[in-house]
């Protein structure tokens, strides 16, 4: 269905959407990353500072182009990463943020997933040019692919789009 | 299922939410507002006239009988039919079912094709599309970039084969008024064995509709969509048109619809319809100088914003659909909710799929100018103070949730 599916928020959703917390860019990151795409109409934008000895992640920041869950999503992922080891924060997981947020409705779990996959993208681009901890794997986790998956809706709709305006322009020629 | 998956503390949400100090309800495209004449003749048909079963062979069923009779002789002639013509639902999501499915439970061999417009509402599009399932073929018209109907590829595609078109004379979400009158002659000339129905939901007492007139088989109504009760609907079926029932059980005074007729309800719609037709010139046109008001003021004052559907006459009178660029929509509505304001989306955000509103993807717009589009429907009960609450709010709405995204004009 389209578009009228009930979204009952928990209230901690609801308080993250009107103050969301880490939000903003941040000057000159360590590690920054970009996961959604405007097709599905959710992205999000992780900005992370990591103290360079010990491998802790000293602040988190995002920016959100999304709904509510995506919004409170993000905040909940910043918050979960902030202190932690590069290590730890690869392991939070988006049921840990649906969980932390009384649950997501199931059909935003994505947002969750989202997070986790702008996070771990960021952590990734972090160990770009430096040797990579045997911790991180080498493929791509779920929540990774699934941010990936999300990016190329924009690419298959389009094609898709693209596809049926042909087929009608050609039945036109054929037509005449 | 849908219980389980919702906030488990809805009254919580709504505390956090809170009242706003205005309100301005503009989300009649979902659920409508009711005039409280109708409420009252309702109440009063709940209490004492419309008791009784109008089939039964007792006082009050009699009485039920008389009231459901004087409604439908006044629907009649707000629709410009006969009483017999209308067959009473409880929505327009059923009569349009009804109009599909119980066409197609008729058709001969070799007239199995239905063609639709690509935006039709989807009570029209799901069940044309599960008929794939028992042979049919379901062909979508294109629309151009205002959502009028090609005509020469609906020329097209009617043919000896085609059962049914159905499309509705006005768009339920950017509000285009077709030419039904040129599009029914189209389809006439190709084959005029071709039944045709118009979801009439949004077209009627907003835009001229003359049934008799226009050589419409069949044309679905709604009374949530002119301020009557939820829980309302109807089918015109020109004389001489046959239907199969589509739900199975003891029919009342209706040939179509089994169960109890919800008199009350009919009383309710009945009694908008008669407001609306009064009040035709008054109410349409505070209807369509608030929309202007919406449209212009929104355009007028946020930057990156366009208009979804045409403008003007071959504009719905209560339709203003607005995509506002790098802003979700779904993030827009509760932004405004907060404010007071409740408009809904065709944003994706709130959909299973990932995808926005194929209205909007029909008419060209791209997959992000889909997902910040804003509905919102102007009402006979709304007031220009109202309206002038609703343009001071949307511009600060759309800063905010732009000043939370990575790109654009927020970045």
């Amino acid at each position: 269905m389209s578009s009228r599916i009930p979204l009952a928020y928990n209230p901690k959703v609801l308080e993250l959407f009107r103050n969301p917390v880490n939000l903003g860019k941040m000057e000159n990151p360590d590690a920054e990353a970009l996961a959604g795409s405007l097709a599905c109409g959710d992205m999000v934008a992780v900005y992370l500072r990591i103290d360079r000895e010990t491998g802790i992640i000293r602040e988190a920041m995002f920016e959100s182009y999304g709904c509510a869950a995506n919004i409170a999503a993000s905040s909940v992922m910043t918050v979960m990463a902030k202190g932690k080891s590069l290590e730890e924060a690869w392991k939070i997981s988006w049921k840990d943020i649906s969980d932390d947020l009384g649950t997501l409705p199931v059909v935003k779990s994505h947002c969750g997933i989202l997070a986790v996959g702008a996070l771990r993208r960021a952590i990734r681009n972090y160990y770009k040019d430096k040797q990579a901890p045997s911790w991180l794997p080498e493929k791509l986790t779920p929540d990774e692919r699934h941010a990936v998956e999300e990016e190329r809706l924009l690419e298959v709709l389009t094609k898709r789009a693209k596809r049926i305006e042909a087929e009608l322009t050609e039945e036109a020629k054929e037509e005449q | 299922m849908i219980y389980s998956d919702m906030s488990r503390d809805i009254r919580a949400l709504l505390d956090s939410h809170g009242v706003p100090d205005k309100e301005v309800y503009l989300d009649s495209e979902n659920s409508g507002m009711i005039f409280p004449e109708a409420l009252e003749a309702m109440r009063a048909a709940y209490l004492e006239s419309g008791q009784g079963h109008p089939a039964i062979t007792n006082r009050k069923g009699w009485e039920a009988y008389e009231t459901l009779y004087t409604s439908t002789l006044a629907l009649a002639e707000a629709m410009h039919c006969k009483p017999d013509e209308i067959a009473y639902t409880h929505s327009g999501t059923e009569a349009n079912n009804l109009a599909i499915n119980g066409l197609a439970m008729t058709a001969p061999e070799g007239r199995k094709k239905i063609v639709i417009s690509a935006i039709e509402h989807l009570s029209v599009v799901f069940p044309a599309e599960e008929l794939k399932n028992r042979g049919f073929s379901v062909v979508k018209v294109p629309v151009d970039r205002e959502g009028f109907v090609d005509q020469e590829a609906l020329a097209r595609e009617v043919d000896k084969e085609t059962l049914l078109v159905s499309v509705a004379p006005v768009n339920h979400e950017i509000g285009t008024v077709q030419d039904t009158r040129a599009i029914i002659e189209i389809i006439r000339d190709r084959d005029p064995g071709v039944k045709v129905h118009l979801d009439a939901c949004d077209a009627f007492c907003k835009v001229p509709l003359d049934l008799g007139a226009s050589g419409a088989d069949m044309a679905s109504f709604s009374g949530h969509k002119i301020y009557g009760p939820k829980g309302s609907g109807a089918l015109y079926v020109r004389e001489g048109i046959e239907l199969k029932p589509v739900l199975q059980g003891q029919l009342s005074t209706q040939k179509l619809w089994p169960g109890v007729e919800n008199v009350p309800a009919i009383v309710g719609f009945s009694t908008a319809a008669t407001l609306m037709q009064a009040h035709a010139g008054e109410y349409l046109g505070r209807m369509s100088r608030l929309r202007d008001g919406l449209i212009d003021g929104i355009l007028g004052t946020v930057d990156d914003t366009l208009l979804n559907g045409p403008s003007g006459k071959k504009r719905s009178p209560d339709n203003a659909n607005i995509s506002v660029l790098y802003c979700e929509g779904e993030a827009l509505t509760i932004e405004l909710s907060l404010k007071g304001v409740y408009v809904s989306s065709g944003s994706a955000c709130s959909s299973r799929i990932l995808e926005p509103s194929h209205v909007l993807l029909a008419i060209h717009r791209k997959y992000e100018e889909a997902h910040g589009s804003i509905l919102m429907k102007t009402t006979p009960f709304h007031t220009d103070e109202q309206i002038a609450y609703v343009r001071s709010c949307i511009p600060e709405a759309v800063n905010r949730i732009r000043s939370l995204s990575p790109f654009g004009r927020g970045g």
